[in-house]
């Protein structure tokens, strides 16, 4: 039987910040190799899944890899706003990763 | 066993750090002791209004540390992106700090300031010449850009640092600098891998960061070998594991597989992080990929404008209902009175926090479920005296706005300050944010060598 279970339930890290003024970047870092391995079988988190999320066209996601070193997946996103100019709303784009928390993954 | 050792105090110049760290730190004998002073993270406004990040005291508290300690052990210091954004007025100030703390300390060393500002003239000449290009999701650069920059820096690699060690110098303030170059330099210039020591580097430039409980504000270790390094916290209270350490290769990079610099890009992708010893991780198997041609970053900012901002809470719920309703009803009172004032002199933004104040178009919640709402009321105009004369307007129509089914007639905002608004200055932008192709970094960059 699958369940639904919360990513935050997964993951050691969820975060957002800038990668230089013009990015913003996603890190999802899982506890372990397995939990890890198993969320990337789903594939549930994809490159859509992040313009879903942020109500972007899926141009704007530029990256999106699953780094196995670190049992992370990343994905960088073009700022709506660059770093600090006009209209700015989160200078360090620290606290951006709030959607990320209500992914649910089906895991048995 | 060849090995060099890399202090890292702090994960920025100015933090503080706990000085028995540090000592454990000079216990292991480390040959450098370097610490990252910069960043773009706090925005364009350091670099464009020439100030600092942290204040002169708190500099001077952890460069007094580190200079008294390279003195005493003859370890040379290095500090890059001085002053946080690393332009002429940032490496000044810098500098002075470090001749205040000789004098007092009775300390003598050859330091090098390395210079980091670019000419506009020079940058015309590049970009006439084809140059310069597109760092990432920016329009091309154009002249008027290049004018309009209030400041204009270009970020220096390994290069630099290393020709200042060659002439000797036992202090190195630098201008901006790539993360990774101060820790990467003279492992590099003493022969190792050029792949781990950048990727050493960076996990160095956020001092404890890469360790568990995670912390800028205190010192890591790093000893490079032949075919890899090892990081270790100095404090018994913080370890290393490979997930914190794999996790900091990530930290504020676009792609986790490639750290890209101006030495080229460290491919990280074998990597392997081990566990070494109880609080110890080894790190194999980075690897640098030399680019043919030189690519430097440059980096400017320019004034687009003045700010003035007031802020104010809301309780009703009758009113909190109808914000939009009561946001728009604002902007077309401004822009009907202020009509005689062109519309690109000035925008007026609405910061609702409770709604979509964090993260704007962001946002994927609609619906309001607080009580209470924070406006934030952000005027930006040609100049201040329009900047507040807007954000007085915009404030008292909104405060006695009559939105319907009002029964609190007295007003609708409750100010936390008198006065209720705030003229906060020039508001900056990152206008350049490019690559220069160069036939040699000394182009950039020139050392300039003092006796203290």
């Amino acid at each position: 039987m699958t369940n639904e279970v919360s990513i935050i339930d997964l993951v050691k890290v969820i975060r957002s910040k800038n990668a230089g003024p013009f990015e913003l970047t996603f890190d999802i870092i899982f506890k372990d190799k397995e939990t890890y391995e198993k969320v990337k079988k789903t594939k549930v988190i994809t490159k859509e899944l992040i313009a879903k999320v942020y109500h972007i066209p899926i141009e704007k996601v530029l990256h999106f890899v699953e780094f196995d070193p670190a049992n992370a997946i990343k994905a960088t996103i073009v700022r709506p706003v660059d770093s600090g100019s006009i209209g700015e709303t989160d200078v360090y784009g620290a606290q951006q990763h709030a959607p990320l928390l209500e992914i649910k993954i089906p895991y048995n | 066993m060849k090995e060099i050792r890399v202090l890292s105090p702090v994960g920025m110049l100015g933090y503080g750090f706990p000085a028995e760290s540090f000592q454990k730190g000079l216990e292991k004998k480390p040959h450098v002791i370097a610490a990252d002073a910069g960043s773009t993270d706090a925005g364009p406004h350091k670099l464009g209004a020439g100030v600092g990040i942290v204040s002169k005291e708190a500099t001077k508290k952890d460069l007094t540390l580190m200079i008294t300690a390279g003195c005493e052990n003859k370890i040379p210091v290095i500090i890059g992106s001085a002053g946080g954004s690393g332009a002429e007025v940032h490496l000044n100030w810098t500098s002075e700090i470090v001749k205040e703390i000789a004098k007092e300390k009775n300390l003598h060393f050859k330091m090098a300031l390395i210079h980091a500002e670019v000419e506009k003239d020079y940058l015309q000449k590049k970009l006439a010449q084809g140059k310069i290009k597109p760092l990432g999701p920016v329009p091309e650069l154009t002249s008027k850009d290049i004018e309009e920059a209030t400041r204009i820096v270009a970020v220096m690699g390994v290069h630099s640092h290393i020709k200042a060690l060659e002439m000797g110098a036992e202090v190195i303030i630098a201008g901006r600098s790539n993360d990774p170059a101060m820790f990467a330099a003279l492992p590099i210039k003493e022969g190792y891998d050029p792949g781990l020591a950048l990727h050493m580097g960076k996990i160095l430039e956020c001092g404890a960061m890469a360790s568990t409980p995670g912390t800028t504000s205190d010192c890591m270790m790093a000893y490079l070998r032949e075919d890899c390094f090892i990081v270790e916290p100095t404090n018994a209270l913080r370890k290393c594991v490979p997930s914190t350490v794999a996790a900091h290769t990530l930290y504020e990079k676009s792609s986790p597989l490639h750290i890209i610099g101006p030495e080229g890009v460290v491919d990280v992708t074998g990597c392997k992080f081990e566990q070494y010893s109880e609080r110890a991780v080894k790190v194999s198997g980075s690897k640098l990929k030399k680019s043919e041609t030189i690519n430097i970053k440059l980096e400017g900012a320019s004034k687009v404008a003045y700010r003035t901002i007031c802020i104010a809470g809301l309780r009703d719920p009758i009113m909190i209902k109808q914000i939009d309703e009561c946001e728009k009803h604002v902007r077309k009172t401004v822009a009907t009175y202020f009509s005689d004032i062109p519309s690109q002199d000035y925008r007026l933004i609405f910061h609702i926090y409770g709604k979509n104040g964090v993260m704007g178009e962001l946002e994927p919640r609609k619906e309001i479920t607080s009580h209470e709402l924070c406006l934030i009321l952000e005027v930006v105009a040609k100049d201040q005296e329009l900047a507040n004369t807007i954000c007085a307007f915009a404030r008292s129509t909104l405060m006695h706005y009559s939105y319907k089914g009002r029964v609190a007639t007295a007003g609708n905002l409750a100010f936390p300050y008198a006065p209720s608004d705030i003229p906060t200055g020039a508001v900056y932008r990152f206008n350049i944010h490019h690559l220069i192709k160069v036939n040699d970094p000394d182009e950039l960059f020139s050392i300039e060598m003092i006796e203290v």
